[in-house]
């Protein structure tokens, strides 16, 4: 098994990490687009509005789930024998999986957004048929596929190394306080046991879509349908913070010079989040009546317990061990940091619509993506351009140049005055996924697309900074 | 009133966030006293678990004793019944006349996709909502305290149309 000296696993970090900047950079173009087209400042048709739509969502989660990626083989690798075969098997199956859901969007005209709620992607009315259905939902699927074979691997690697997933999640520590796994080793493996499940899931609501594209007489229940779709939905998006925030486990200590220790309530909160994450989806079906009560009320209780653990664990160690530490200020650790703030602010806002009687008023207005996009712009994103940073700087702390301060500052401001924006529309009924706006509703969208386009030229700045590292030395190589 | 609460409670809890990293981040740089701050951090996670946990308690206790989720045993004398069908683009909907302060139940369903049945009140801020799922029926009960023209619009995405799916309840007082 010397595959990895044939093909380092660092490369396919690398390659990740590369991917990642500039598809992230890409969607936020896409984004930029659409909030200035609902401000009236752009011409596009809704038809290209929602195809952009529907491409910046999909495109968005799936870079979070390939960068989180990225930073969890990265640092697992560390501890475990991840064979690097997977990393690029996990790419082309990306890859192919991209191009498919591009050509059904783009040229096929497909529009249903990621979410792909059934029976949309089945009734077009005409922007799109069931050939151009069928590959965004097979695209879906391929990516899918790929995360799959990644996470037997890790599943795999961390069993051979630690004997089993109770070992790995550090069960035995609570007992004995002793040989606690590595803070990375525990999340990698909830996310390994979580991911894996809702991979399945997600694979077989799409295949039983799929099939009813061109069986239409094999119907689904709607209802069943939303419940597995969501399910994946909200797993998969979670994972990618979980995966991401492995890079703060791992790289703030060395600015620190505090490590990142494991106590008995970190086991606690990583174990409980496990079963929670599973059960918290019923949040975003809370206004389907004929949903069983009882999923309703367990979709408000465990929206406030899920989040709470592993977040509130991870921003207390965060600020302790800042906190008077004499840590070395570059953009790296400036950008996990601030991470660590906009994952624990966007929690507060979406704990909130989790709350029936107020998602009665909030659900599908634009408080939705106000939550998400700071716990996944200024959180996750944030995350991940600290990891691609810190690779390319060779894994060390750099200097902090007046431009990178500059450009972190207009990236954090721009990108939570962004989200902001979204709350404060939502919080005036104004609906998600609109692509023409009321006359009452423009100013939100044209004060927003000034801070979007703060976010663009900053993250452009950062990336395009970061690519060279990562590309130079591979060059030279 | 709900998206008010939300929005300024949010607003807070975010700002107390932001000033404790501005707190921290300041006081980043002389090295204190490892042992020392690892304590400290100790305590205020326990500070900010119980503490949330002690909030959330009544806050999850209080809010789940008025649920919009309308049961059939219930039964409600007087009730004005109406009929909500979405379709591919447009709502199909049984009576658009409806009396002040009198409960309505909205069946709402849908004859293709999901779309998503919401009430804006005259001042365009949305009073209640529930989903249009094809095969489905939502019941909705509200009543409308204010006469007024009202708007239907649809908050689930549906296609190409999706934003120009909105129609008119008129509510009168008898
Ligand atoms: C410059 C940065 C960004 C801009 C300008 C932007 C803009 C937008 C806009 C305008 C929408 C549609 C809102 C609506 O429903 O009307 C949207 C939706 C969305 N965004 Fe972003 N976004 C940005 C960054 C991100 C990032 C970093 C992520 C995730 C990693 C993300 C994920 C999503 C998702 C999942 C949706 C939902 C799509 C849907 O409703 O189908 N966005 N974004
Ligand atoms: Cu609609």
């Amino acid at each position: 098994m010397n595959m990895q000296n044939e093909m380092p696993a660092v490369g396919a970090v690398k390659v990740y990490a590369a991917i990642s900047g500039v598809v992230i950079l890409l969607m936020m173009l896409f984004g930029l687009v659409m909030r200035m087209t609902q401000g009236q400042i752009l011409p596009i048709e809704p038809n290209v509005f929602y195809q952009l739509m529907t491409a910046h969502g999909i495109g968005m989660v799936a870079i979070a789930g390939l960068g989180g990626s990225a930073v969890m083989w990265h640092f697992l690798g560390k501890y475990v024998n991840l064979r690097a075969g997977f990393a690029w098997a996990n790419l082309a199956f990306f890859l192919t999986g991209v191009v498919l859901v591009l050509g059904g969007i783009f040229l096929g005209g497909f529009a249903a957004a990621w979410t792909f709620l059934y029976p949309l992607p089945a009734n077009g009315m005409g922007m799109w048929g069931k050939h151009a259905a069928a590959a965004y939902m097979g695209g879906v699927l391929l990516v899918g596929v790929g995360m799959l074979l990644f996470y037997l691997e890790s599943a795999r690697a961390i069993i051979r190394k630690y004997g089993s997933f109770a070992k790995a999640l550090g069960w035995h520590f609570l007992k004995s306080g002793q040989d606690a796994p590595p803070a990375t080793v525990i999340a990698s493996t909830v996310v390994t046991i979580i991911n894996i499940i809702a991979i399945l899931i997600g694979a077989v609501i799409l295949t039983m879509m799929l099939i009813n594209l061109y069986v239409p007489e094999i119907a689904i229940h709607p209802l069943l349908a939303k419940n597995l779709i969501f399910l994946f939905g909200h797993v998969f998006i979670n994972s990618t913070i979980y995966m991401a925030v492995i890079a703060v486990y791992e790289i703030l200590p060395k600015y620190t010079g505090r490590p990142w220790n494991v106590y008995k309530p970190f086991v606690w909160a990583w174990s409980a989040t496990c079963l929670m994450v599973l059960t918290v989806y019923p949040h975003h079906l809370l206004m389907d009546y004929a949903q069983p009560l009882w999923m309703h009320i367990m979709g408000q209780i465990v929206s406030y317990t899920s989040s709470l653990p592993v977040l509130a664990l991870t921003l207390t160690a965060t600020l302790g061990s800042i906190y008077r530490s004499n840590i070395k200020w570059d953009l790296t650790s400036a950008l996990l940091v601030l991470s660590i703030f906009g994952w624990s602010a966007g929690v507060i806002p979406a704990v909130i619509d989790g709350t029936i009687a107020v998602n009665q008023v909030m659900h599908n207005t634009l408080w939705v993506p106000g939550h998400f996009h700071l716990y996944l712009l200024l959180g996750c994103v944030t995350m991940i351009l600290a990891f691609t940073n810190w690779i390319a700087n060779k894994e060390q702390a750099a200097g902090f140049s007046g431009l990178e301060k500059a450009m972190l500052w207009v990236f954090a401001i721009s990108a939570f005055a962004y989200a902001l924006m979204f709350l404060l529309s939502g919080q005036a009924s104004v609906p998600r996924r609109w692509a023409v706006h009321l006359p009452e509703w423009l100013a939100y969208s044209q004060v927003a697309s000034l801070f979007a386009a703060g976010v663009v030229i900053s993250a452009m700045a950062i990336i395009v900074r970061a690519m060279g590292g990562i590309i130079r030395p591979a060059r030279q190589a | 009133m709900y998206q008010q609460v939300a929005w300024i409670v949010s607003i807070v809890l975010i700002a107390l966030l932001a000033i404790a990293f501005f707190y921290v981040v300041k006081h980043s740089g002389r090295e204190g006293n490892g042992a020392a701050v690892a304590a400290a951090t100790g305590r205020w996670r326990g500070r900010l678990l119980w503490g949330v946990t002690l909030l959330s308690i009544p806050v999850v206790a209080y809010t789940l004793t008025e649920l919009p989720y309308a049961r059939s045993a219930i039964a409600n004398l007087g009730t004005v019944e109406v009929q909500a069908k979405g379709y591919q683009w447009y709502w199909e909907i049984s009576q658009t006349k409806l009396p002040v302060g009198k409960p309505i139940e909205f069946q709402v369903t849908s004859a293709d996709v999901n779309h998503g049945f919401a009430i804006y009140g005259p001042d365009m801020k949305i009073v209640t909502q529930t989903q249009a799922m094809p095969g489905v029926v939502n019941v909705l009960r509200h009543t409308f305290e204010q006469p007024g023209t009202y708007k239907i619009l649809c908050l689930e995405y549906c296609g190409v149309a999706h934003h120009s799916m909105m129609t008119e309840l008129h509510v009168v007082a008898q």
